[in-house]
């Protein structure tokens, strides 16, 4: 195998010979490809050089566009790279730098070779090696070559000083000391008469000040210059961009650059450039009334523009400054509402967003109006996108908009039959938290639950399943505002619901349980009063009572649907034919009180049930659980075996009362009364929100630790399989705990063998694991002393401070035009813990660093500034940067101060470069500062700094206007004297 | 970084040319190409060039059969880079003469180095069309 690197260079095919072969090849390159890339495997190992480069230069190509792994070339790269031959080194570096990554094992060997060609003679083979070091650099790199990059960063040829500025940028990421040591003369360089340089600097800061502003404000004064002198569009985005930045942290900086701002924006063609001063004005001056006005009236200018680009901008810019202006927003009200219509779906949805911005408490019913409306026409992708801005924007801040809820649920309701809603998750955990939140609006909420769960038609779409268990959930808990329970009762036994996923049928069955106690509790101990007003034989169709006892229009198809269900559906004859006859039960009761789905009517209502009702409805519970007890589901057999045993139970003493003595019997004899009462009780309870924050406020009991290592119970815990995820974690939880409480103590009556078995076990296991127990007592305080979740806060009166100040805050913010309410807003229950945000945890990043080492670098002195302002000033090291220091003490100083910077630097820019250059002499200027009895700090400074001073006329200046000013600011001595 | 990734596709949704900024794998790179193309590739003239994706933005604009598509931070101008793909495109047109898709794949290496000269660190640097191509002049005499 001698002979191939002679062969290779022989026959090597070339780059463009593989170039041409892949277009040959183009329907079916894979086996072409592949070839190739074993001729390059062969060729790249070639001793001879022009050969490997050509193999390499084919694998950069492969790689780039084909996607072949060239990992393997790896070494060949740098092994090229130091050939002597230009060519060979153009490619190796370019491979180089397109391949490898901060990670690459050989990029350590490029060091040697790097720092040759960065102070290489020849300027092509330095910027080879800048180009690739800023690709491939890594800390190790960084570390090595900052000597180097120092060098080019004063270097005489332009060009590269350029191209240094811009490596410097990675190497601070990679390697945050290598900032002492450059910083200096990278803020030199903005001084430069070269514009491409002090674009390469300024593009540099804005990169480093994007992550950490609040370091580089010492060199706002440098960045004016810029912003005021430069004719150069690039410099002046990446300036503007800065000065967004910076403006936010130091107010006296934002009036100070305002005008010129405006200036830009009044005088410049460049659309980007006017649009970048649009953006800073609302990102960063939005005080300023009168360039916010200026902005919007470009924004304005970019609307109403035929080049949709200038359109999704200005949409952008008006996204932006809605927040503090929405005026802005009202003002384009027509044009936003009609870029809704847009043909580019990116400026719809901009749009909307808009739109959902100018929603307030008056107009969120009609816009919602206008948005289902338009939903319903519009493709369903930007249909959801409508869906899902309308859900959020309305439960904002605990539905803060809302204020007549009635209207919002049935909107809820509304959103599910839309045919494209895929937002089931959100309307589901929306009905759910409105029904614990908002007591008012529970009567509607059942009405619109039943209205969903009624309508066979859902029952077929996947994405409404979840809405539907949350109608079912909401339905069953408060079924006392229900109108017709047994109704509920066969919409929620409907075959249909063969359809949904188990986790959604085992809501269901607990939901047929709640319905049945209540039907049974309301029996039970109502017959004694009214029962003899009864007669269980006024049978009225089904078709009259929903047209009579659901007026509304809306309601009319899906009862209709039901019923036409009902009649074609045969093959459960049982189940039909039941129907008509349990409606008998609570139809005296609805015709009667017909209109409002009140409280009042409602409990009016549930105390007719009749004997023969309720035993039908106990019947199609049986027929329709029968079935089901064998489900391998496990969640829905236990629950469905659950209902039915106490069907079983409770069905033979009901059947047994004899009928005539419907009126007398005393119903504390059942035993099953018994039951039903225990069951209705621990439903009746109301199930509330819980705030997040509450398992923090339960006390520690003594003796646990809460700390020690628990990965030893994962052993005990392993053959314990958690139940399968329930689509309900709020509700279910709370139910299972006391359904299954009670069912427990039901059980223990009945046959206490299996249970004593379980707590013998129970006692075992304790016994064994008694480290992870709690004590018996310590658990009984612990439940006591848990605050009370669900004990309502009223919003207006016991929230804490934190909430009235965040309200207060956000009335403040927020323009809000008050309504003339005719209806009160119902009270939601909203828990201080709710808005507890996580703390945001910092931590010690490159960034932090790279800002740490600026601040080193630049506040050498201890600058102090007024006590509220200053905060970024807090600690300096003693590091000698004459320069920076005399920069830092400026922004502290005073507005006037800022101001009297401006007008002197811009007059004598060109005096102070001269100055520059001959700093040495500087030191002198600084005497006058002195002489105005500055205070001790700047004393400590000049005796410290006296060797090091590259003072500028600047300070001069300053010092000059503005003493009387610096004599107000506090001093902070300096704690290194 | 402001610039994070330049792509040059052809209508098929062939990449041309790609330059990464940051550091992707391959399969990466693959995945995010396809996403990008389909996006940009199925938008019309009458749409923005302007699209949002994962955490990009980015900004496209078609010249005959190429795409060119820059992805950038959120904080870049996108008017800014539109019209540093007009410059990259008269560069290339004056170094090539009335570039095509051809001509970039065939000279990879010098698209690549014009980038260079004009953007590193995704920072633009050098705007100046005479300035970008004279050390590619110079090779191309030495060669």
């Amino acid at each position: 195998m001698s002979g191939p690197s002679i062969m290779d260079s022989l026959f090597q095919t070339t780059l463009d010979d593989l170039i041409k072969g892949l277009r040959f090849h183009l329907l079916d390159s894979s086996p072409f490809l592949s070839k190739s890339v074993d001729d390059i495997r062969r060729e790249i190992t070639s001793t001879d050089l022009p050969t490997k480069s050509t193999a390499l230069q084919k694998l950069t190509y492969l790689r780039s566009l084909h996607s072949v792994d060239d990992s393997f070339a790896a070494f060949h790269a740098v092994e090229l790279s130091s050939s002597p031959r230009f060519l060979h080194k153009k490619i190796a570096y370019l491979s180089a730098s397109l391949s490898f990554h901060s990670s690459t094992p050989v990029a350590l060997l490029l060091t040697h070779q790097l720092r040759k060609d960065l102070s290489s003679p020849n300027p092509h083979e330095v910027t080879l090696a800048l180009h690739c070091l800023s690709s491939i650099c890594n800390p190790d790199l960084a570390r090595d070559l900052t000597p180097e990059i120092f060098t080019l960063l004063s270097s005489s040829k332009l060009y590269l000083r350029k191209a240094a500025i811009a490596t410097v940028l990675i190497v601070f990421r990679e390697c945050p000391d290598s900032v002492r040591v450059c910083f200096k003369r990278l803020v030199e360089n903005l001084e430069s008469s070269d514009s491409q340089t002090v674009s390469a600097v300024i593009s540099v800061f804005c990169e480093l000040a994007s992550r950490e502003p609040r370091s580089y404000l010492p060199l706002a004064p440098e960045f004016y210059r810029v912003l005021v002198d430069s004719r150069n569009n690039w410099v002046l985005i990446k300036v503007l961009k800065i000065f967004a930045k910076l403006a936010p942290l130091e107010p006296r900086l934002a009036n100070r650059i305002v005008e010129p701002i405006c200036d830009l924006v009044r005088r410049s063609g460049a659309k980007s450039l006017v649009f970048e001063c649009i953006r800073t004005i609302v990102t960063s001056l939005n005080e300023y009334e009168s360039a916010v006005r200026l902005a919007v009236a470009k924004v304005k200018e970019f609307l109403v523009d035929d080049d949709p680009n200038l359109k999704y901008l200005g949409l952008q810019a008006l996204s932006i400054v809605a927040y503090r202006h929405l005026w802005a927003v009202v003002e384009n009200k027509e044009f936003v509402i009609k870029s809704l219509n847009d043909t580019d779906p990116n400026i719809k949805l901009e749009a909307l967003r808009l739109v959902m911005v100018m929603v307030c408490e008056d107009n969120v019913a009609e816009i919602c109006r206008v948005l289902l409306n338009y939903a319903l026409k519009s493709d369903p992708e930007f249909c959801n996108e409508i869906l899902g801005s309308v859900l959020s924007t309305c439960c904002a801040n605990f539905y803060e908009k809302i204020v007549d809820f009635d209207w919002y649920v049935s909107v809820l309701g509304e959103m599910s039959r839309i045919p494209h809603c895929q937002r089931g998750e959100e309307i589901e955990s929306q009905l759910i938290d409105i029904g614990m939140r908002v007591k008012d609006v529970r009567p509607e909420l059942v009405r619109v639950g039943r209205d969903l769960l009624i309508d066979p038609a859902l029952l077929g779409n996947p994405f409404l399943h979840r809405i539907l268990s949350a109608a079912a959930w909401v339905s069953a808990e408060y079924v006392d505002f229900s109108n017709n329970p047994i109704e509920l009762m066969e919409a929620l036994l409907q075959p249909r619901t063969s359809l949904l996923p188990p986790s959604i049928r085992a809501v269901y069955i607990l939901s047929v349980l709640k319905v049945l106690i209540f039907c049974l509790h309301s029996h039970l101990f109502s017959t004694e009063i009214v029962a003899s007003s009864l007669c269980a034989n006024d049978w009225e169709p089904r078709v009259v009572e929903s047209a009579t006892g659901l007026p509304e229009s809306s309601h009319l198809p899906s009862s209709d649907t039901l019923a036409g269900y009902e009649q074609n559906e045969d093959f459960n004859p049982r189940f039909s034919c039941q129907s008509p006859e349990d409606d008998s039960g609570e139809n005296d009761g609805n015709t009667a009180v017909v209109p409002g789905p009140s409280s009042t009517s409602a409990s009016l209502k549930n105390e007719h049930f009749t004997r023969g009702s309720i035993v039908d409805l106990l019947d199609i519970v049986k027929t329709a659980f029968g079935p089901l007890a064998g489900s391998h589901e496990v969640e829905v057999q236990e629950r469905v075996r659950n209902v039915l045993g106490l069907i079983e139970l409770v069905e033979q003493e009901i059947r047994d009362i004899p009928m005539q003595k419907e009126g007398k019997f005393s119903v504390e004899k059942l035993e099953a009364s018994e039951v039903i009462k225990l069951l209705h009780g621990a439903f009746a309870d109301e199930i509330g929100p819980v705030s997040s924050s509450a398992q923090e406020r339960v006390p520690i009991p003594d003796g646990l630790m809460l700390n020690e290592n628990l990965n030893d119970l994962e052993t005990i815990c392993a053959d314990i399989r958690l139940p399968t995820s329930s689509s309900f974690s709020l509700g279910k939880s709370h139910f299972e705990e006391r359904g299954g409480a009670s069912l427990l103590n039901l059980e223990n009556k009945e046959e206490s063998e299996p249970s004593s078995e379980s707590t013998s076990l129970l006692a075992e296991h304790r016994k064994r694991h008694g480290l992870y127990y709690l004590h018996s007592e310590t658990k009984e305080t612990t439940s006591h002393d848990y605050p009370p979740a669900n004990e309502p806060k009223l919003r207006s009166d016991v929230s804490d401070d934190v909430d009235d100040l965040v309200k207060l805050t956000e009335q403040s913010l927020v323009p809000k035009k008050k309504p003339n309410q005719i209806k009160p807003r119902p009270v939601v229950v909203r828990l201080d813990g709710d808005d507890v945000g996580v703390a945001v945890k910092k931590a010690e990043s490159k960034d932090d660093l790279i800002s740490g080492a600026v601040r080193d670098v630049l506040f050498v002195n201890e600058a102090i500034p007024t006590s509220s302002r200053g905060k970024h000033f807090e600690d300096s090291s003693s590091k000698k940067r004459g320069k920076e220091k005399v920069t830092i003490v400026q922004p502290l100083e005073s507005t006037q101060n800022l101001a009297n910077m401006g007008i002197s630097e811009v007059g004598n820019s060109s005096l102070r470069r001269s100055r520059h250059v001959s700093h040495g002499k500087e030191r002198k200027h600084r005497s006058p500062r002195k002489n105005f009895g500055e205070s001790e700090e700047k004393h400590q400074s000049e005796k410290k700094k006296s060797g090091h001073r590259h003072g500028k006329s600047k300070a001069r200046h300053r010092a000059d206007g503005v003493v009387d000013v610096v004599a107000q600011t506090p001093v902070i001595p300096d704690f290194l004297l | 970084m402001g610039i994070r990734f330049i792509l040059m596709v052809n209508k098929q949704g062939q990449t041309r040319l790609a330059q990464y900024y940051e550091y992707l794998t391959i399969e990466e790179r693959r995945a995010l190409e396809g996403e990008i193309v389909r996006k940009c590739l199925a938008r019309n003239e009458q749409q923005c060039s302007f699209v949002e994706h994962r955490n990009y933005k980015i900004v496209y604009r078609r010249y005959a059969s190429l795409f060119f598509l820059v992805g950038v931070d959120n904080e870049e101008n996108e008017l800014a880079i539109l019209e540093f793909i007009h410059l990259l495109v008269e560069t290339m047109d004056r170094h090539f003469g009335n570039v095509c898709e051809l001509d970039i794949m065939f000279h990879l290496e010098k698209a690549h180095f014009m980038l260079e000269e004009m953007v590193m660190n995704g920072c633009i640097i050098e705007t100046s069309k005479a300035n970008i191509l004279a050390p590619i002049q110079l090779m191309d005499k030495a060669s």
